[in-house]
């Protein structure tokens, strides 16, 4: 025992946090009235600031004429200042969430459709947007919202972010090659609308994918700066598709492993190294149109997907606890870069671009061959990148003491075959890393349609 | 230290002790609860010794320190590469090194140093004497209990250790070529019999094998592991033939001589190359920690032989190796931390003990016999093991 307090603090310091703990966890002292971005009208939901005032004024009556209200008639009271800060436009030419500065927290979940009628996957769409809509905006799903419907009514949305704010949400929505096709055949008169380069994935060396963690015919990733936030938004569009679709899959995630702009610092994989310093930035204009956004290919039937892009998911689980009894050398050997800084062996900062030709003592080159950076890197796959949205995940344990952690790899890319496939190729065969660290056990690719209009509803293109 | 007001930490970053201590001088006993502010050796006050290299200089912060475990924390602030070495007072003998230190970057090396005169040397592009400068350890009491033997000591650790490899590879040739000729004669029952007893050979070396990158998937590759359009070869190709899952069809005579022919000439090609391997301490340290490695990722979940169940000797096989290994260099450990070498022993014993309640005759249990608690059982050892294990290389070579 050293004797020391908790925390290190001296008994003189000053108790309780700083003034910016105080943000989003006390309530605010004096209530703020409402601000927030004002995007398409008329809207359904309430704002969750506010709500618990509004209840009591008695009777479904009230609540569905809340629900026009504008957000300013709502008084808010003991709710987190929610600024338009913390909302992103759901609307736009693309969909949120793709070049948004990547938030903190995933959860992600893919859904296969039950039923074989197009006209209920087109509402179910229609209703999706409009929730998707209300949430982002820090809205109640439904006319009545969590509180404010009939009494002997389940309430239409689940209630846990009363009281938060949007925290940032974004919701990005994904169809998978089975939406578009299901033991040969085409579903819900798409024929000839699956994009070319939506492709079966290959099997990569060493893959261990569970069937129960992989694929998909409809994606949709939550992601927002707080975790139930996101949870409460795929909750509630799973809700909403009882019936018509079903979960196959979902993954809670943390700690965003890149940085998809230059005003964010790298963050770090549960290796411990920062992860994607060289991913693409929302700054780089012409690099996004290069390698991210999809073209209206070849084909009339692909055209739907012009401006949108294609998202990869692979859950790559990381054996950390072999990884923990690794020397400093070989983990900065294999990765190719210092753990501190995230400098490349071969010298420099953490941007610095990496040499790959220089050469060290042994003759051989100081960042290797089988190390995770060159095999990954642009210069060695044709000049390709991608933008990496990952985020880290812990799935309770295998049973055998040890966690179920790693890396829920995120990317969005142009096109999967060009940009995706290769550089998989290359380090499923010959990153050490991969073949003694890691395992792929889940995977999905999506066509990930562009943005949605006011008035328009997700994927609308492809079911003109 | 109870009641002693402490500063305010400026930043709420999580930064190296070194990193505070050389950037601020904060007084060392911020590092806090977690680990009762221990220095690295005797040396209180300053953390690593600084080096800066550059193209003309060799700059070391202090020309005199305490004896005990020495941390130098390297920094290249030239254009090319450099390499920092701490040499006996003869100047040839090496007690510590770093290489290939990019520009820009910085590197630390910990060694334990006697009290004596040495001399300190960066090699900018890594050419040459280098820059030098005369060093010295003074006694600070805390003897560090070398003796004049380790090296010898560890020198002979790995002449044993090179001896058990070369004995190994050669029960591994003359043991496939029996396997081999009974599989291609078609005589099922006996290649089974020697499928998992001839494997061993080839598992407790299985850190040297896998060191020839061309080799390693053309004997041992499981199906999993194949690249599209890649060919199969190997122990696991035949491993799947003599013991089929249900609906498989079976390898023609042509095909199984052909694989047999295979393994025979890619195994006698690994007898060849192992003799010229270089061995070193650190070579064994980290063989050892891979062996465990291997037992905790494919042994212990069963995934190794997916159709002969015959995990388990494999799994004794590796822990034979990394056994060997650490017994190796138990003499020269020994006098670097009794207490590691004492830990590592126990561990070795009780992993042992456990597998051995599954052994049968001249063999073991089948993996898909063993319950979910004995699984569970046997990768909580080799985790106790593997953990204590993957600090020998540093204690050894310290």
């Amino acid at each position: 025992m050293s004797g020391c307090p908790f925390g290190g603090t001296s008994p003189e310091a000053p108790d309780g946090g700083t003034q910016a703990d105080a943000v989003g966890s006390a309530p605010a002292a004096a209530p703020e009235p409402a601000v927030a971005s004002d995007v398409g009208s008329p809207k359904r939901g309430l704002s969750r600031r506010g709500l618990l005032s509004l209840a009591g004024v008695g009777g479904a009556v009230a609540g569905l004429a809340a629900g026009y209200l504008s957000h300013d008639a709502v008084p808010a009271e003991a709710a987190p200042a929610s600024t338009a800060g913390d909302v992103v436009p759901f609307y736009g030419e693309r969909q949120a969430g793709i070049v948004t500065p990547a938030q903190d927290r995933l959860h992600m979940a893919a859904f296969d459709v039950t039923v074989e009628d197009r006209t209920a996957v087109i509402k179910l769409l229609k209703d999706w947007t409009a929730a998707a809509e209300a949430m982002t905006a820090a809205r109640t799903t439904g006319r009545t919202g969590a509180v404010d419907g009939p009494y002997d009514a389940p309430p239409e949305d689940t209630g846990e972010a009363i009281d938060l704010a949007a925290g940032k949400l974004t919701l990005t929505f994904g169809f998978g090659p089975g939406l578009f096709e299901k033991d040969g055949k085409a579903r819900f008169g798409l024929d000839g609308r699956r994009p070319d380069a939506l492709i079966d994935l290959p099997r990569f060396p060493g893959d261990a994918l569970q069937p129960e963690r992989t694929g998909g015919d409809i994606v949709v990733q939550a992601c927002a700066d707080d975790p139930q936030v996101a949870v409460h938004a795929i909750r509630n569009l799973a809700r909403i598709g009882f019936g018509k679709v079903r979960v196959r899959w979902s993954q809670l995630g943390f700690g965003r492993t890149s940085s998809t702009s230059r005003a964010q610092t790298t963050p770090r994989n549960l290796f411990g190294f920062k992860d994607g310093t060289a991913n693409l930035k929302v700054e780089d204009g012409t690099l996004l149109d290069q390698h991210v956004w999809a073209t209206a290919g070849s084909r009339s039937g692909e055209a739907w997907m012009a401006g949108g892009s294609y998202l990869v998911s692979r859950r790559i689980r990381m054996h950390i606890e072999i990884w923990d009894r690794t020397s400093l050398r070989e983990q900065e050997g294999l990765i190719g870069r210092t753990k501190g800084a995230g400098a490349p062996l071969s010298g420099g900062e953490e941007f610095t671009a990496p040499d790959f030709g220089l050469k060290g003592r042994d003759g051989g080159p100081l960042i290797a061959v089988d190390s995770h950076v060159r095999l990954a890197h642009a210069s060695q796959n044709d000049g390709v990148k991608m933008l990496r949205r990952g985020y880290n995940y812990t799935d309770g344990s295998d049973g055998l003491g040890h966690l179920d952690a790693g890396l829920f790899f995120i990317a969005f890319v142009k096109d999967p075959r060009t940009h995706y496939v290769p550089m998989q190729m290359a380090m499923a065969k010959s990153d050490k890393l991969a073949l003694e660290y890691l395992k792929h056990t889940g995977s999905g690719l999506f066509a990930v349609p562009p943005g949605i209009k006011p008035g328009g509803f997700i994927g609308e293109g492809l079911f003109a | 230290m109870p009641g002693t007001p402490l500063p305010k930490m400026a930043s709420r970053h999580r930064k190296s002790l070194a990193l505070v201590a050389a950037a601020a001088a904060v007084p060392l006993v911020l590092a806090g609860c977690a680990d009762n502010a221990k220095t690295p050796g005797s040396n209180a006050s300053a953390g690593p010794i600084q080096v800066t290299s550059t193209k003309t200089e060799c700059k070391v912060s202090t020309g005199s320190v305490p004896s005990g475990n020495l941390s130098f924390a390297v920094k290249n602030e030239g254009t090319e590469i450099t390499e920092f070495y701490l040499l006996a007072e003869d100047g040839l003998r090496i007690v510590g090194e770093v290489e290939n230190i990019g520009p820009g970057l910085t590197r630390n090396l910990v060694v334990t140093a006697p009290a004596g005169k040495y001399t300190t040397a960066c090699k900018p592009g890594m050419q040459g004497d280098g820059i030098r400068s005369a060093f010295e350890v003074t006694d600070s009491g805390n003897k560090t209990a070398v003796d004049a033997d380790f090296q010898k000591l560890a020198d002979t650790g790995v002449q044993q250790y090179a001896a058990y490899v070369k004995d190994q590879t050669e029960q591994l040739v003359t043991g496939t070529k029996a396997f081999a000729d009974a599989y291609a004669a078609g005589d099922t029952s006996k290649a089974r019999e020697l499928y998992a007893a001839t494997r061993m050979h080839w598992e407790r070396i299985e850190p040297v094998a896998e060191s020839f990158g061309d080799l390693d998937p053309k004997l041992d590759a499981r199906e999993a592991d194949l690249e599209p359009g890649q060919e199969w070869t190997g122990w696991h190709r035949a491993e799947k033939d003599l013991f089929p899952p249900a609906g498989y069809t079976a390898l023609t005579a042509a095909e199984r001589a052909k694989i047999a022919t295979q393994l025979v000439a890619d195994t006698e090609e690994l007898g060849k190359r192992t003799r010229t391997v270089e061995l070193s301490a650190d070579k064994l340290g980290n063989g050892a920690k891979e062996l465990l490695d291997e037992v905790a990722r494919g042994k212990v979940t069963g995934e190794e032989e997916i159709w002969s169940h015959t995990d388990l000797w494999d799994f004794q096989a590796n822990v034979d190796g990394a056994r060997i290994a650490f017994e190796s260099l138990k003499p020269a450990l020994t006098q670097k931390d009794a207490a590691l070498a004492k830990s590592l022993d126990e561990k070795f014993s009780a992993l042992q003990a456990e597998l051995k309640k599954h052994a049968t005759g001249d063999g073991f249990a089948y993996y898909n016999e063993l319950s979910a608690t004995e699984v569970q059982q046997l990768a909580a050892l080799v985790d106790a093991l593997g953990e204590p294990l993957s600090k020998l290389t540093s204690a050894v070579v310290l």
